[in-house]
């Protein structure tokens, strides 16, 4: 009995042990500045979404030089989440055990919602590539916590500049019955000058749009709002052509209800629908152009707004690594670096504010048919320059 | 007015998807006793083997005899392979293996078709929309999913009424042993039911896949309201299934047509919105609760 005992004990002092072991090894890692930065890197790579975390994972690797961002080695953690907060949240406490400092790459709010609070808690740093939640831009907003992509609402505030621009009096809005689908509606009425119709509530899993498109037909605006996200925004936009309803009413998305991929999949019936974006693979800046090449050079198709966004964020984090010499114990040093954002953006004009959210210029776009029968997402003219968000101003920081 | 004859046509299109997808169910669940999951898999294969078709091919009907082959093949393979040896385990283990099964083919989908969803466009005979009334024009497409419903109905009700194949098939649903005793293979006639469940739903999906985006999981999606109608219809009648299905294509779009703006009246437009949209999505369980509570086996129920 005694000998048993002992024998567990001896296991239970192994396992401890070699439990700490990776903590201790990556302390080293970290404090050396010649060794690799980890960067924890979660994201959806299965489910009918994986299509955006492998745009996602394509686009920051091609950031990339040799391994390397800004000069300074870098080892990519990469996590499939399956786009479950839970799967999300157990890979990145798994990294936070093991010392990882830095994290990046998760692309849905839900999904952030369960990630950003343990790496903060553990003094870690998040810096999003892609959603940017009201919740954590306001009062809950936070040192360590970086938006490089824009805030959620900020889209749907473009859109409603973009509808006053086009000269639209009556718009008819439609949105999925969740959070993010009211957030939607609610940040286009904020901008959004004329009246609003009707506000149209569809399910969230729903896939047939006919009665809705009826009832749009009834109302007879001059044009509509609508957002819905993934399969969902393809049947939306089809059955709108179908019904006969795109040559008369013109919609209005915001970039994200019809990305390059989702265009594939539509086919025709994109053809004349307005969205509001950061960045389209049409932008003529030196930056874009050269991005949009060298990602079809290495992946032989064309970059989403996903995929720039990534690649973006990895320049910002390796301008700050750059600064602090991959030496990112230097918590104020790092912290100032990333706030400078002294990197080259492929989507034009970026900057920080208060709220660490970003300060950038939104674009009126238009997906059109070019006489090859590609669609393509033209830059129509700039809608909002210099736009933050509307809850910089209750984010207490410094 | 326009919009309502509108509205009920769009219920009448949705019901005649749901009846093409429940009357399968429904012979399986009611005959074979098997809880299949797996039967909005079938759904998407149909509409995955279509889009591929007529991608290749570039014609419809060749979509739709990939579509009724591919469903078909694919639900036999799942019967032999899968679900003949759960007939007489617990309904739970059914629940389990079909469950599975719903993962391997989202996943074997993904992985013959790839992630990009395939795009499949109305075909030319098809396009467009007819006037039906004075300031009615209503597409030819969801018109020819009521038709083909119809037609299914007709064909279906002809094969178990009046037909050697549909004598066994009613009469292997009251008493299994007893067809067998009598030299019948039932196990072969469990086979084919299977694959006939399996091309309705391919047929199902070819006619869904130009409306409706393909995509991996589109299957689940359909599952449940699936369910919702042969509880509604009762377990095991394809009268039942029919019944349940138009009853719930029907509450399904005039509430979401019409709940929203009866709230109007009474409540400030945003409150109406957001309660209306909630209590869209609750009613064709409301109605499933109102039926289940009248009619515990459904309204047409196969036996009793």
């Amino acid at each position: 009995m005694n000998r048993s005992a002992f024998t567990r004990r001896m296991i239970v002092a192994s396992l401890a042990s070699a439990a700490a072991m990776p903590m201790t090894q990556s302390a080293f890692a970290q404090a050396g500045a010649s060794a690799p930065v980890t960067i924890g890197f979660i994201t959806t790579l299965s489910t009918p979404a994986g299509y955006i975390g492998e745009d996602i994972r394509a686009g920051f690797q091609l950031a990339l030089t040799d391994g390397k961002l800004g000069g300074v080695p870098v080892n990519l953690a990469i996590e499939d989440d399956a786009l479950k907060p839970a799967n999300a949240k157990q890979a990145a406490d798994r990294l936070i055990q093991s010392g990882v400092k830095l994290f990046t790459g998760v692309n849905f709010s839900n999904v952030l919602a369960a990630v950003v609070p343990g790496v903060l808690e553990s003094g870690g740093y998040y810096v999003s590539l892609n959603p940017g939640p009201s919740s954590f831009a306001g009062e809950r907003c936070h040192r360590n916590y970086f938006v490089a992509s824009y805030q959620n609402d900020a889209f749907h505030e473009a859109a409603g500049l973009a509808a006053n621009r086009l000269g639209y009096k009556r718009v008819a809005l439609l949105a999925p019955n969740y959070q993010a689908g009211r957030d939607a509606l609610e940040g286009f009425k904020r901008t959004f000058k004329g009246e609003i119709t009707g506000e149209i509530y569809t399910k969230l899993d729903q896939t047939d749009f006919s009665v809705e498109l009826a009832r749009v037909r009834s109302l007879a605006p001059e044009a509509i709002y609508q957002f819905h996200p993934g399969g969902a925004g393809i049947n939306f936009a089809k059955q709108y052509a179908n019904a006969g309803l795109a040559k008369s009413i013109p919609m209005l998305i915001p970039a994200f209800s019809m990305d390059a991929h989702m265009v594939g999949a539509t086919g025709d019936a994109a053809d004349g629908i307005y969205a509001s974006a950061l960045w389209t693979p049409e932008a003529t800046t030196p930056a874009s152009k050269a991005f949009v090449e060298a990602f079809r050079k290495a992946y032989s198709r064309t970059p989403t707004m996903y995929a720039q966004q990534a690649y973006d964020t990895a320049n910002l984090i390796g301008s700050a690594l750059k600064a602090v010499n991959g030496d990112i114990a230097k918590q104020d040093e790092f912290r100032k670096a990333l706030r400078a954002a002294q990197f080259t953006a492929v989507r034009g004009k970026f900057s920080f504010g208060p709220n660490q959210h970003p300060v950038q210029d939104y674009y009126l776009t238009k997906f059109e048919k070019l006489p090859s029968g590609e669609i393509v997402q033209t830059m129509v003219r700039k809608i909002a320059e210099d736009y933050g968000d509307a809850y910089a101003a209750q984010c207490k920081l410094n | 007015m326009i919009l309502f004859v509108e509205q009920a046509l769009n219920g009448l299109q949705y019901g005649s998807m749901l009846f093409l997808l429940a009357s399968g169910l429904t012979l399986i669940f009611g005959i074979m006793g098997v809880i299949n999951l797996t039967h909005g898999a079938f759904y998407m294969v149909g509409a995955y083997s279509a889009a591929f078709a007529v991608l290749s091919t570039g014609s419809f009907l060749v979509g739709i005899a990939a579509a009724l082959i591919g469903a078909g093949l694919y639900a036999v393979l799942v019967e032999v392979a899968v679900v003949q040896w759960l007939y007489r385990r617990d309904h739970l283990y059914q629940v389990l293996a079909t469950l599975g099964l719903i993962l391997f083919t989202n996943e074997a989908v993904s992985l013959i078709f790839g992630r990009r969803p395939p795009l499949m466009d109305i075909p030319p005979f098809l396009q467009g929309s007819v006037p039906l009334l004075p300031g009615l024009d209503y597409p030819l497409m969801r018109i020819a999913f009521i038709v083909t419903g119809a037609l299914v109905a007709i064909g279906l009700w002809a094969l178990v009424n009046h037909t050697r194949v549909g004598m066994l098939i009613r009469a292997g649903a009251d008493d299994r042993e007893m067809v067998d005793a009598l030299g019948v293979n039932i196990r072969r006639l469990y086979t084919l039911v299977f694959g006939l469940g399996g091309a309705l739903c391919g047929l199902a999906g070819v006619m869904a896949a130009p409306l409706l985006a393909i995509e991996i999981g589109m299957g689940e999606r359909v599952l449940i309201t699936t369910f919702v109608v042969i509880v509604v219809g009762g377990v095991g009648s394809v009268r039942g299934a029919l019944v349940g299905a138009l009853l719930v294509g029907m509450v399904d779009s005039l509430g979401r047509a019409y709940i929203p703006q009866l709230l109007q009246l009474s409540l400030p437009a945003s409150t109406a919105d957001t309660l209306g949209a909630g209590l869209v999505s609750a009613s064709i369980y409301v109605l499933m609760a109102i039926v289940l509570l009248v009619r515990p086996n459904g309204l047409l129920p196969a036996r009793g």
